[in-house]
């Protein structure tokens, strides 16, 4: 009760702000400069910061560890290699279908992800993350190279810093889907929550491991095409909330999905908000905010001892 | 019953069991002993239906375990398996709870509540309810681990090696309790177990298992013989009798 509330007036409060702040003066007409901009960059940096963070979760159950997230198992960089693919090959293509290649190739990046992980000793938590971010290292890698020589790299470099000053009505709606995929994790969130015990704990228990893992998986992909192909990529949201939370109130998702959801709704508001008020009238992208803060976060979290032992 | 007919287990090129068939009898606890590597854990693994054998069959009161739809297979058999790897911040009820998850999915009824709350009880955790397991010390998280099994509420329970990391105190208590709760015959107990001492003292009947095949099966009783544990271990024994009990001492 207490953590919603806490929770709820921050939300509260964020909002209010990424309402009432911009460059643009509320002076001539407010409620359309509301309609139009304001209240859609508010939820899109809700909807993306929530379905990154549920993103996050789901992957942490599937490696069983905390220390990763989307971003650290090379599903971005090869849903832009997906992207990259489109733009060269068939250019015109229409906004689901982009959707869906990204949504497939990020796909096949985590599966190539997880034929790595699973050749990794478990002993050592903190390889998994390392591993994930070579190899999403060497994607992106790839992708620049692409990028240059195509003479795409601003079209990378949209995807790779996401932010939310072009966000308006008409331009983010795809993102409502995260709603929907929300929805689904809440419904299966017990079975999430057994991956997390393992492949032969979760099959003890009667759950089919490969078809939960595959659903979370594929939930884990549109999630990520979604959030990279409407506003680009955000590092660590997927981190941060969830291990907050679970520092907090534990490892039962039933009990804490709605939780992580507006917390990460929150962390990237807040990042977004932050970032059009520090060089203001300028912005800096949410991106880069939340990785300044993430990065922090994520070196807290490998000192503090009860992450370190979950290995 | 457990029947196991001419089961053959490969990883690779490595065959890890030969041709194994025995029968398990129902009631009490049964204990697979035998030197690292013998095969008693993957024997364990293929009986919970949770590996698939390269040749040979497993019946389990006439189920076959990969048959049958999972759901349906684990509320025959549970299984224990030896150390998880996330520590995970779930309370012990929660953890304990998904041990009905077999029974439910999602959606517990009064009876799973009960059962929940009558394993908790037999493993003495009520006062650990809502402690996450990440802070609980390694003999209270095995317990818990083996109360969740417990509360799977199957005729057969497989526990794969659940007194490592456990000093004699907790591996005592643990198999005190195992054996106090298996008495009514309800449940049936195979377990793996690298103290011949814990099976001496607490198993109704032996596995002896070598190089993946089965060398002797019997009461525990009988089978604790000298030459039986020399040609198992490979390593010559002592036996005494305390208190009735067979005591086991590597010469």
């Amino acid at each position: 009760m207490k953590a919603w509330l806490i929770t709820l007036a921050l939300l509260a409060a964020l909002v209010v702000a990424s309402l009432l702040i911009g460059v643009a003066s509320m002076g001539d007409d407010p409620v359309w400069l509301m309609v139009v901009s304001r209240i859609p960059r508010t939820a899109a940096a809700l909807l993306a910061g929530a379905g990154l963070a549920l993103a996050g979760v789901v992957v942490q159950q599937v490696v069983q560890n905390r220390m990763v997230e989307p971003s650290f198992t090379g599903a971005p960089e090869a849903s832009m290699l997906g992207l990259l693919a489109v733009m060269l090959l068939v250019p015109g293509m229409a906004v689901a279908g982009k959707m869906l290649v990204a949504a497939a190739a990020a796909m096949v990046g985590m599966l190539g992800y997880l034929a790595l992980a699973a050749r990794l000793p478990r002993e050592d938590p903190m390889l998994l993350p390392i591993v994930g971010i070579v190899y999403g290292g060497v994607l992106g890698a790839v992708g620049v190279y692409i990028a240059w020589s195509a003479d795409l790299m601003q079209s990378l470099g949209a995807w790779r810093l996401g932010e939310f000053s072009g966000v308006m009505i008409g331009r983010y709606e795809w993102l409502w889907a995260i709603a929907a995929l929300a929805g689904l994790l809440y419904v299966i969130a017990d079975r999430i929550t057994i991956l997390g015990l393992g492949e032969t704990q979760a099959r003890s228990l009667g759950l089919d491991y490969a078809q939960t893992r595959m659903l979370g998986l594929v939930v884990v992909s549109v999630i990520t095409a979604l959030v990279l192909v409407t506003v680009g990529a955000f590092p660590f949201v997927g981190l941060v909330a969830p291990n907050i939370v679970a520092r907090w109130r534990g490892d039962n998702l039933r009990a804490n999905l709605p939780l992580i959801a507006v917390g990460g709704g929150a962390l990237l508001l807040a990042a977004d908000v932050i970032g059009r008020i520090v060089r203001f009238p300028f912005e800096i992208p949410a991106a880069t905010v939340i990785a300044v803060f993430g990065a922090a976060v994520f070196l807290w979290l490998l000192h503090a001892a009860p992450g370190r032992r979950h290995g | 019953m457990i029947e196991v007919s001419n089961l053959s287990y490969a990883a690779g090129d490595t065959r890890i069991l030969h041709d194994v068939s025995t029968r398990i009898e129902k009631g009490g606890i049964t204990a697979l002993i035998g030197p690292n590597g013998a095969g008693k854990s993957t024997l364990l693994h293929c009986l919970s239906g949770l590996e698939t054998p390269s040749a040979g069959s497993v019946r389990i009161d006439g189920i076959d375990p990969l048959a049958v739809r999972p759901e349906e297979r684990a509320r025959v058999v549970a299984l224990l398996q030896q150390s998880p790897v996330l520590v995970s911040r779930l309370s012990v009820r929660d953890l304990v709870s998904f041990g009905r998850w077999p029974h439910h999915q999602g959606r517990p009824k009064a009876e799973d509540r009960d059962m929940v709350e009558r394993a908790l009880t037999a493993f003495s955790l009520t006062d650990l309810a809502e402690r996450t397991i990440a802070t609980l010390s390694g003999g209270q998280r095995q317990r818990a681990f083996i109360a969740m099994t417990w509360a799977q509420d199957t005729p057969w329970m497989l526990l794969d090696e659940p007194l490592n990391a456990l000093d004699p105190r907790h591996a005592r208590d643990l198999m005190a309790r195992l054996h106090g709760l298996s008495r009514d015959g309800a449940r049936s107990i195979v377990i793996v177990l690298h103290d011949i001492n814990a099976a001496a003292g607490w198993a109704d009947h032996i596995v002896a298992m070598k190089d993946g095949r089965i060398v002797a099966q019997d009461t525990s009783h009988e089978l604790l013989t000298e030459p039986t544990l020399r040609e198992v271990f490979d390593t010559p024994f002592e036996l005494l009798e305390h208190r009735g009990r067979k005591v086991v001492v590597a010469r």
